[in-house]
Protein backbone atom coordinates (compact mmCIF):
# COMPACT_ATOMS: atom_id res chain seq x y z
CA UNK A 1 0.00 0.00 0.00
CA UNK A 2 1.28 3.42 -0.86
CA UNK A 3 0.79 6.37 1.38
CA UNK A 4 -0.31 9.31 -0.72
CA UNK A 5 1.55 11.99 1.12
CA UNK A 6 3.20 14.93 -0.60
CA UNK A 7 6.96 14.77 0.04
CA UNK A 8 7.78 18.10 -1.49
CA UNK A 9 6.05 21.14 -2.88
CA UNK A 10 7.34 23.23 -5.78
CA UNK A 11 5.89 26.72 -5.91
CA UNK A 12 6.37 27.77 -9.52
CA UNK A 13 3.61 30.40 -9.46
CA UNK A 14 4.63 33.44 -11.47
CA UNK A 15 7.43 31.58 -13.22
CA UNK A 16 7.38 31.18 -16.98
CA UNK A 17 8.52 28.37 -19.27
CA UNK A 18 10.78 26.44 -18.73
CA UNK A 19 11.31 27.19 -15.04
CA UNK A 20 8.32 25.22 -13.61
CA UNK A 21 9.65 22.07 -15.31
CA UNK A 22 13.29 22.80 -14.43
CA UNK A 23 12.44 23.44 -10.76
CA UNK A 24 10.33 20.29 -10.60
CA UNK A 25 13.07 18.18 -12.17
CA UNK A 26 15.57 19.56 -9.67
CA UNK A 27 13.21 18.87 -6.75
CA UNK A 28 12.31 15.33 -7.79
CA UNK A 29 15.97 14.28 -8.19
CA UNK A 30 16.56 14.24 -4.44
CA UNK A 31 13.46 12.17 -3.64
CA UNK A 32 13.12 8.38 -3.40
CA UNK A 33 11.16 6.37 -5.96
CA UNK A 34 7.42 6.57 -5.34
CA UNK A 35 7.54 9.93 -3.58
CA UNK A 36 4.93 12.53 -4.48
CA UNK A 37 5.68 16.11 -5.55
CA UNK A 38 3.07 18.82 -5.75
CA UNK A 39 3.65 21.66 -8.22
CA UNK A 40 1.73 24.92 -8.30
CA UNK A 41 2.08 26.99 -11.47
CA UNK A 42 0.41 29.87 -13.26
CA UNK A 43 1.93 29.29 -16.70
CA UNK A 44 -0.93 28.09 -18.93
CA UNK A 45 1.53 26.17 -21.11
CA UNK A 46 2.51 24.02 -18.16
CA UNK A 47 -0.63 21.83 -18.55
CA UNK A 48 0.65 20.36 -21.81
CA UNK A 49 4.27 20.60 -20.69
CA UNK A 50 3.86 18.57 -17.50
CA UNK A 51 2.01 15.85 -19.44
CA UNK A 52 4.84 15.72 -22.01
CA UNK A 53 7.54 15.85 -19.36
CA UNK A 54 5.94 12.95 -17.47
CA UNK A 55 5.84 10.87 -20.65
CA UNK A 56 9.48 11.69 -21.39
CA UNK A 57 10.80 10.95 -17.92
CA UNK A 58 8.48 8.11 -16.89
CA UNK A 59 7.40 9.94 -13.75
CA UNK A 60 3.66 9.49 -13.23
CA UNK A 61 1.39 12.52 -13.49
CA UNK A 62 -1.08 11.58 -10.76
CA UNK A 63 -3.10 14.77 -10.92
CA UNK A 64 -3.46 17.74 -13.23
CA UNK A 65 -6.07 20.20 -12.08
CA UNK A 66 -6.80 23.89 -12.09
CA UNK A 67 -8.15 26.23 -9.46
CA UNK A 68 -8.84 29.55 -11.10
CA UNK A 69 -5.54 30.76 -12.50
CA UNK A 70 -3.44 28.26 -10.57
CA UNK A 71 -2.56 24.88 -12.02
CA UNK A 72 -1.83 22.00 -9.68
CA UNK A 73 0.17 18.96 -10.64
CA UNK A 74 0.96 15.94 -8.50
CA UNK A 75 3.77 13.74 -9.75
CA UNK A 76 4.94 10.38 -8.47
CA UNK A 77 8.66 9.80 -8.92
CA UNK A 78 9.56 6.83 -11.08
CA UNK B 1 52.75 -16.73 -52.22
CA UNK B 2 53.20 -19.88 -50.22
CA UNK B 3 53.87 -20.04 -46.55
CA UNK B 4 56.23 -22.65 -45.28
CA UNK B 5 54.77 -24.33 -42.26
CA UNK B 6 57.15 -25.57 -39.66
CA UNK B 7 56.71 -29.27 -39.08
CA UNK B 8 54.82 -29.89 -35.88
CA UNK B 9 56.66 -31.81 -33.22
CA UNK B 10 54.99 -35.11 -32.49
CA UNK B 11 52.99 -34.92 -29.25
CA UNK B 12 51.55 -37.62 -27.12
CA UNK B 13 47.97 -37.00 -25.97
CA UNK B 14 47.31 -37.13 -22.21
CA UNK B 15 45.15 -40.04 -21.02
CA UNK B 16 41.40 -39.30 -21.13
CA UNK B 17 39.52 -39.22 -17.79
CA UNK B 18 35.82 -38.46 -18.53
CA UNK B 19 34.84 -37.89 -14.88
CA UNK B 20 37.70 -35.49 -14.15
CA UNK B 21 36.92 -33.59 -17.34
CA UNK B 22 33.25 -33.28 -16.43
CA UNK B 23 34.11 -31.93 -12.97
CA UNK B 24 36.59 -29.48 -14.43
CA UNK B 25 33.96 -28.29 -16.91
CA UNK B 26 31.40 -27.56 -14.20
CA UNK B 27 33.94 -25.95 -11.89
CA UNK B 28 35.13 -23.73 -14.69
CA UNK B 29 31.68 -22.24 -15.26
CA UNK B 30 31.15 -18.77 -13.87
CA UNK B 31 28.49 -18.18 -11.21
CA UNK B 32 25.13 -17.35 -12.78
CA UNK B 33 24.78 -13.55 -12.93
CA UNK B 34 21.38 -12.63 -11.56
CA UNK B 35 21.90 -8.92 -12.27
CA UNK B 36 22.17 -9.64 -15.99
CA UNK B 37 18.68 -11.09 -16.01
CA UNK B 38 17.24 -7.68 -15.17
CA UNK B 39 16.56 -5.65 -18.29
CA UNK B 40 19.00 -2.79 -18.66
CA UNK B 41 17.50 0.68 -18.44
CA UNK B 42 16.85 2.34 -21.77
CA UNK B 43 19.72 4.52 -22.96
CA UNK B 44 19.08 8.22 -22.42
CA UNK B 45 18.15 10.15 -25.55
CA UNK B 46 20.74 12.60 -26.82
CA UNK B 47 20.19 16.11 -28.13
CA UNK B 48 22.90 18.25 -29.70
CA UNK B 49 22.40 21.98 -30.17
CA UNK B 50 24.80 24.14 -32.15
CA UNK B 51 24.69 27.60 -30.60
CA UNK B 52 25.99 29.77 -33.41
CA UNK B 53 24.45 33.23 -33.30
CA UNK B 54 25.10 34.68 -29.86
CA UNK B 55 22.08 37.00 -30.26
CA UNK B 56 19.84 37.47 -27.25
CA UNK B 57 16.77 36.17 -29.10
CA UNK B 58 18.60 33.02 -30.21
CA UNK B 59 20.64 32.30 -27.07
CA UNK B 60 17.39 32.40 -25.08
CA UNK B 61 15.75 29.44 -26.91
CA UNK B 62 19.06 27.55 -26.83
CA UNK B 63 19.12 27.84 -23.04
CA UNK B 64 15.38 27.13 -22.66
CA UNK B 65 15.52 24.01 -24.82
CA UNK B 66 18.77 22.67 -23.39
CA UNK B 67 17.71 23.07 -19.75
CA UNK B 68 14.31 21.51 -20.52
CA UNK B 69 15.98 18.62 -22.35
CA UNK B 70 18.21 17.96 -19.34
CA UNK B 71 15.18 18.23 -17.04
CA UNK B 72 13.44 15.62 -19.21
CA UNK B 73 16.27 13.13 -18.81
CA UNK B 74 17.79 13.86 -22.22
CA UNK B 75 21.58 14.07 -22.42
CA UNK B 76 22.06 17.52 -23.90
CA UNK B 77 25.22 19.02 -25.35
CA UNK B 78 25.52 22.53 -26.72
CA UNK B 79 28.36 23.23 -29.12
CA UNK B 80 29.16 26.93 -28.76
CA UNK B 81 30.73 28.34 -31.87
CA UNK B 82 31.39 31.60 -33.73
CA UNK B 83 29.30 34.49 -32.33
CA UNK B 84 27.71 31.92 -30.04
CA UNK B 85 30.97 31.68 -28.12
CA UNK B 86 30.85 35.28 -26.88
CA UNK B 87 28.01 34.90 -24.32
CA UNK B 88 30.18 32.27 -22.62
CA UNK B 89 33.05 34.67 -22.01
CA UNK B 90 33.23 35.95 -18.42
CA UNK B 91 31.06 39.04 -18.02
CA UNK B 92 33.87 41.02 -16.41
CA UNK B 93 36.01 40.71 -19.53
CA UNK B 94 35.61 43.93 -21.49
CA UNK B 95 38.24 43.44 -24.17
CA UNK B 96 39.51 40.02 -25.13
CA UNK B 97 41.92 38.76 -27.77
CA UNK B 98 45.60 38.72 -28.40
CA UNK B 99 46.07 41.09 -31.30
CA UNK B 100 44.62 44.51 -32.17
CA UNK B 101 41.97 43.16 -34.54
CA UNK B 102 40.68 40.59 -32.03
CA UNK B 103 40.57 43.28 -29.36
CA UNK B 104 38.69 45.64 -31.66
CA UNK B 105 36.15 42.94 -32.44
CA UNK B 106 35.45 42.25 -28.79
CA UNK B 107 35.07 46.01 -28.28
CA UNK B 108 32.44 46.17 -31.02
CA UNK B 109 30.58 43.12 -29.70
CA UNK B 110 30.87 43.06 -25.93
CA UNK B 111 31.14 39.46 -24.70
CA UNK B 112 29.33 37.92 -21.72
CA UNK B 113 25.88 36.47 -21.01
CA UNK B 114 24.62 39.76 -19.55
CA UNK B 115 25.56 41.65 -22.72
CA UNK B 116 23.81 39.61 -25.41
CA UNK B 117 22.07 41.81 -27.97
CA UNK B 118 18.85 41.46 -29.95
CA UNK B 119 19.27 40.40 -33.57
CA UNK B 120 16.74 43.05 -34.63
CA UNK B 121 14.89 46.06 -33.22
CA UNK B 122 17.95 47.71 -31.74
CA UNK B 123 16.65 51.28 -32.34
CA UNK B 124 19.56 52.76 -30.44
CA UNK B 125 18.80 50.66 -27.37
CA UNK B 126 15.00 51.15 -27.40
CA UNK B 127 14.29 47.58 -28.52
CA UNK B 128 16.39 45.88 -25.85
CA UNK B 129 14.99 48.23 -23.19
CA UNK B 130 11.39 47.37 -24.12
CA UNK B 131 12.25 43.67 -24.35
CA UNK B 132 13.81 43.74 -20.87
CA UNK B 133 10.71 45.50 -19.49
CA UNK B 134 8.36 42.97 -21.09
CA UNK B 135 10.40 40.03 -19.84
CA UNK B 136 10.33 41.39 -16.34
CA UNK B 137 6.60 42.06 -16.55
CA UNK B 138 5.92 38.47 -17.59
CA UNK B 139 8.53 37.07 -15.23
CA UNK B 140 10.53 35.43 -17.98
CA UNK B 141 13.86 34.05 -16.85
CA UNK B 142 16.91 36.05 -17.93
CA UNK B 143 19.69 34.45 -20.02
CA UNK B 144 21.85 34.33 -16.89
CA UNK B 145 19.17 32.53 -14.84
CA UNK B 146 18.60 30.07 -17.67
CA UNK B 147 22.33 29.45 -18.11
CA UNK B 148 22.68 28.73 -14.38
CA UNK B 149 19.70 26.35 -14.55
CA UNK B 150 21.08 24.60 -17.65
CA UNK B 151 24.46 24.08 -16.00
CA UNK B 152 22.87 22.88 -12.76
CA UNK B 153 20.81 20.36 -14.76
CA UNK B 154 23.99 18.99 -16.35
CA UNK B 155 23.89 20.47 -19.86
CA UNK B 156 27.39 20.23 -21.34
CA UNK B 157 28.62 23.32 -23.20
CA UNK B 158 31.43 22.50 -25.63
CA UNK B 159 33.44 25.47 -26.95
CA UNK B 160 34.68 25.45 -30.53
CA UNK B 161 38.48 25.45 -30.47
CA UNK B 162 38.82 27.02 -33.91
CA UNK B 163 36.64 30.02 -32.99
CA UNK B 164 38.42 30.42 -29.67
CA UNK B 165 41.69 30.70 -31.62
CA UNK B 166 40.19 33.14 -34.10
CA UNK B 167 38.85 35.45 -31.38
CA UNK B 168 42.06 35.00 -29.38
CA UNK B 169 40.12 33.56 -26.44
CA UNK B 170 41.98 31.62 -23.78
CA UNK B 171 40.37 29.05 -21.45
CA UNK B 172 40.73 31.61 -18.65
CA UNK B 173 38.53 34.09 -20.58
CA UNK B 174 35.63 31.62 -20.54
CA UNK B 175 33.15 31.03 -17.71
CA UNK B 176 33.71 28.11 -15.33
CA UNK B 177 32.17 24.72 -15.99
CA UNK B 178 32.45 24.45 -19.76
CA UNK B 179 33.43 21.19 -21.43
CA UNK B 180 36.71 20.50 -23.23
CA UNK B 181 37.03 22.56 -26.44
CA UNK B 182 36.46 20.45 -29.55
CA UNK B 183 35.94 20.66 -33.29
CA UNK B 184 33.58 19.86 -36.14
CA UNK B 185 34.24 16.11 -36.13
CA UNK B 186 33.07 15.89 -32.51
CA UNK B 187 29.84 17.71 -33.37
CA UNK B 188 29.19 15.52 -36.41
CA UNK B 189 29.68 12.39 -34.31
CA UNK B 190 27.30 13.69 -31.63
CA UNK B 191 24.67 14.65 -34.22
CA UNK B 192 24.82 11.44 -36.25
CA UNK B 193 24.81 9.20 -33.16
CA UNK B 194 22.19 11.23 -31.32
CA UNK B 195 18.43 11.53 -31.40
CA UNK B 196 18.06 15.17 -32.37
CA UNK B 197 20.02 18.18 -33.47
CA UNK B 198 19.39 21.92 -33.72
CA UNK B 199 21.40 24.73 -35.28
CA UNK B 200 20.43 28.02 -33.69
Amino acid sequence: MTVNQISQQVDARGLSCPMPIVRTAQAIKSLPSGALVEVLATDAGSVKDFAAWSRATGNELVESSTDGAVYRFVIRRK
Amino acid sequence: MTVELEPRPATTLPPVDPLAEAIADVEGLPEPRLDLAIEPEAKAKELTIVNWSGDFDKVLPVLILSSTAAASGVTCRVFITFWGLLPFVKDQRRVVGENVMQKMMSFMQRPGIDHVKLSKMQFMGMGPWMMKKLMKQYNIATPRELLDAAMAMGVEFIPCQMTMDMFGLKPDDMIEGLGEPAGAATVIELITNGDGALFI
